[in-house]
């Protein structure tokens, strides 16, 4: 039996008197499309942190296709195939997004250093960027700074930045934050057309896109996992309705 | 070898008096403030001016060199100083840099570039001789000095209201201010004292450490290095930094010349790579 | 990895191009600028000797926008690679071999060596930590220098050193014309260089690692290796010009490591603009002028409008400065697009 695509084994994370994690094992399946939910404060970010090598864990265990990552450093752990978007989009101010995607492309391939060499060398890595620009509806912008863009196309590179890393697992924290209501809808078509082997693990607040997304569900509150199953299983479940979601949900 | 000792804790409770306060505006106020010596040399001076000029008895000018330096720095810190907090630790540094060096350049045309002599009052001269131990009588002044200050920074940042805003102002600007606590004043008497502290360990230290106008340049490295092997939370870090610093600094320099303050700055790289928030830093 | 995508359209490769080949071409500006440098022996045949002080400065200011302006790492100390470049190619030509290039080998090695060594000093850590530990290592090293004075001459500096010709051929003259040439062209030479690096995937990964450590490595750029590279090249080229100012001026002293010499240049970088090369070039040349200027009309006081300058430069002249080089800059560019076909 292969290894589930990632995996954590008791997690703990401790900031002093506080526990943000607690003992959390989380298994994702290869080719899954897992939703992480909580309410605010839960740490589901704390817990993403974790998973990328940014936070290191009091205790317990993170494996990546099977493969010990716990203490790997985060370049590392993306060289082995993860990649993620942040809840705020991380981007670089002085760029434009055609830089960055080159970036991503340029580390992915081994570029990072070669200090003598030219940017697009062959013009394969160009063409690349270019057709994930189209992809994520860049194209109009590729050339411009980072700082100039609307919101929305800022976080459509966020997530084509994570994409153009060729991901086996990603990482994707709050797509959707700050993303106005009639763009989600592109959001949720990008997000659902990734490719099927790719291993996502979306944590959302908005539910309508994590029950149209998610055919796995993890609940967290107060870093402890209260649930973990199926859509309808979450949607049914009593406790995750009293500690989080509501009477309002008719999923 | 005690005689080295005792000077080297007279050394640095000095250095501890003149850096608490960039402790303070460093540590608290998170304001790298690399001009910190000027405000020193300004006390110096003030002691000097008064001593040779008007005649003024050496300890009855102290006050005046925590005076003066004070009121310079609440003015400079409501003009100059503020616009500054926001900008990056980068141009906190240049900012300050330019300042000192035009500190130094101007007191080199109004003062002249000469080392700073005073004659010490008969009573402070000499020594005491304690178990065949010479004691010096300045240096045990200065440590006594040093001690009450210590104690009253101690009990004003601990125990008085005034202390408690502070580290309340420091903690969160915005939950202080709107707790009514007001922010700037605090901040302004805060920088007032801390460079009223160092006018004074300046005027003490014109016997000690000397003065000339490079004075803010040559000390400005030994008060960052009190600072950052201290770490930036509180008087006690910075403290026994200063004092470990000191007697290392006297004991090197006179057990091995040759080296003079490589010691110290080895020490100091050698901190902030293993623990770069600082020797003795409570962690927060 | 199974991510099949869409060829883009032929338009939007050829953009993306065109936008990358733009950026390598040399502008018309840069051209003029190089040629004038070339010039100045027939325009201002007296002013060798301080045209050779611009040129080196230019070289030591280069050096530090490679990691201040590039990589973001904010330095107090970087004359130390200075004073290390000087005084191993004075030492060199004084002990050795007084083949000005050799010694400038020499120099470049010494200086990358010792920033190797220090470069793992600055890697982790605040803006603050790195500050204060270039200034400790530079001022370690001139404690070093001062203690050592047998070697070193001290305070009194390296007397005596007598430089070959230049390629066998170039005697160094007193109007300073070799000197000036031979700042010149290593510094050209080595602009050539940091241009292509800075072009490069590996420059690339440095702005990044400026912009957003946490995003670089996100993306996998492994941080540490890439600073360490960075910080060895930038000391190599400090080192350079080191090298150059002992041998043009065949003197070394301790004022070569001294603590004004690493302010200054952090003045002569922010005021041209970190970042683009170009910067710490004219900022070198305005600097020099600028002293030049000052130090005619109140020679012991300079130090105090250096100071003023800074002052005035951080508490809001770098963004009236800024702006107007930025409404300059298009003002040419629209000059030059509308004569180009």
């Amino acid at each position: 039996m292969t290894a589930p695509a990632l995996q954590t084994v008791g997690l703990v994370k401790r900031f002093g008197g506080i526990v943000a994690t607690n003992d959390v094992s989380l298994t994702i399946e290869r080719g899954a499309r897992h939703a992480l939910i909580g309410p605010n404060g839960a740490g589901k970010t704390t817990l993403v942190n974790q998973l990328t090598g940014v936070l290191k864990p009091s205790e317990g265990r993170i494996l990546l296709e099977g493969r010990d990552i716990t203490t790997a450093k985060p370049e590392a752990r993306v060289r082995l195939g993860m990649s993620r978007t942040f809840q705020i989009n991380q981007l670089f101010q002085s760029m434009t997004p055609l830089d960055m995607l080159l970036l991503v492309l340029c580390e992915q391939n081994d570029l990072g250093l070669k200090l003598w060499q030219k940017l697009d060398k062959n013009g394969d890595l160009a063409r690349e960027a270019a057709a994930i620009a189209e992809r994520f509806r860049l194209d109009d912008v590729i050339g411009e700074p980072i700082t100039t863009l609307p919101y929305g196309k800022q976080r459509q590179l966020e997530i084509a930045a994570a994409f153009a890393a060729r991901p086996r697992v990603l990482l994707l924290d709050e797509p959707a934050a700050g993303v106005p209501e009639a763009e989600r809808r592109d959001l949720l078509a990008t997000v659902a057309d990734l490719p099927a082997d790719v291993s996502v693990l979306l944590i959302e607040h908005d539910m309508d896109l994590v029950f149209r997304f998610a055919t796995r569900i993890t609940v967290l509150v107060n870093g402890t996992v209260i649930a973990d199953g199926t859509p309808s299983a979450i949607a049914a479940d009593p406790a995750v309705r009293a500690a989080y979601l509501g009477e309002s949900l008719d999923a | 070898m005690l005689t080295i000792l005792f000077d080297g804790v007279a050394y640095g409770m000095l250095l501890f008096i003149l850096a608490s306060g960039l402790a303070v505006t460093l540590g608290l106020m998170n304001f790298v403030n690399l001009a910190h010596g000027a405000f020193a040399m300004a006390g110096g001076y003030v002691t000097v001016v008064l001593m040779q000029r008007y005649d003024v008895p050496f300890v009855a000018t102290l006050p005046f060199a925590f005076l003066v330096p004070a009121a310079i720095g609440a003015v400079l810190e409501r003009t100059i100083y503020r616009p500054m907090y926001a900008k990056s630790h980068l141009d906190q540094v240049l900012f300050s840099i330019g300042l000192v060096f035009m500190v130094v350049a101007a007191v080199d045309y109004v003062m002249g570039s000469q080392q700073q002599l005073i004659r010490l009052p008969a009573w402070l001269q000499g020594r005491f001789d304690i178990a065949g131990i010479g004691i010096g009588r300045y240096r045990s002044f200065v440590i006594a000095i040093c001690i009450v200050l210590t104690i009253a920074l101690q009990y004003v940042l601990v125990r008085t209201r005034f202390g408690s805003r502070l580290r309340a102002a420091v903690d969160d600007q915005q939950v202080a201010r709107g707790l009514g606590v007001n922010v700037g004043v605090i901040f302004s008497l805060t920088f007032a004292v801390g460079s009223g502290l160092a006018g004074l360990g300046g005027a003490l230290g014109v016997e000690m450490l000397g003065l000339d106008p490079t004075f803010p340049l040559k000390f400005m490295i030994y008060f960052l290095i009190v600072v950052t092997v201290g770490g930036r939370s509180g008087l006690t870090g910075p403290f026994t930094a200063a004092l470990l610093i000191g007697v290392v600094d006297v004991a090197g320099k006179y057990y091995v010349p040759q080296l003079g303050a490589f010691l110290i700055y080895a020490l100091m790289v050698a901190v902030l790579f293993l623990r770069p928030q600082g020797l003795f830093a409570v962690a927060r | 990895m199974t991510m099949a995508l869409d060829t883009p359209r032929p338009a939007l490769t050829d953009l993306v191009g065109k936008t990358l080949s733009r950026r390598r071409r040399w502008k018309l500006g840069e051209v003029v600028f190089w040629g004038l440098t070339a010039a100045a022996p027939f325009m201002l045949p007296r002013g060798m000797l301080l045209l050779n002080e611009v040129a080196i400065l230019a070289l030591f200011a280069l050096s530090l926008d490679l990691i201040l302006g590039f990589a973001g790492i904010v330095s107090l100390g970087h004359a130390a690679f200075l004073g290390a470049g000087a005084y191993a190619a004075g030492l060199f030509a004084l002990h050795v071999n007084a083949d000005p290039l050799t010694g400038l080998v020499v120099a470049v090695l010494a200086a990358a060596l010792l920033g190797f060594l220090t470069s793992f000093l600055v890697l982790g850590g605040t803006d603050l930590t790195r500050l204060m530990v270039t200034l400790g290592i530079a001022l370690l090293l001139f404690e070093l220098a001062n203690s050592f004075s047998a070697i070193t001459g001290g305070a009194d500096g390296l007397q005596g050193i007598s430089m070959g010709p230049l390629l066998g051929l170039f005697p160094f003259d007193l109007q300073g014309r070799t000197a000036y040439l031979y700042s010149l062209s290593v510094l050209f030479v080595l602009f050539l260089a940091a241009r292509r690096m800075m072009a490069s995937p590996f420059g690339l990964s440095l702005r990044a690692i400026r912009d957003n450590p946490l995003r670089a490595s996100a993306t996998g750029v492994a941080i540490n290796g890439r600073i360490v590279l960075v910080y060895t090249i930038a000391a190599a080229y400090a080192g350079a010009a080191g090298a150059l100012m002992a041998q043009t001026t065949q003197f070394v002293s301790l004022d070569v490591l001294e603590f004004h010499r690493s302010a200054d240049l952090m003045l002569v970088v922010i005021i041209g603009g970190a970042g683009w090369l170009y910067g710490g070039i004219i900022g070198a040349i305005l600097f020099k002028v600028l002293q030049d200027a000052i130090s005619l009309a109140t020679p012991q006081y300079w130090q105090f409008w250096i100071g003023l300058l800074l002052v005035v430069f951080v508490l809001g002249g770098r963004e009236i400065l800024h702006g107007l080089l930025a409404r300059s800059r298009t003002a040419l560019a629209k000059l030059a697009s509308r004569r180009a076909p």
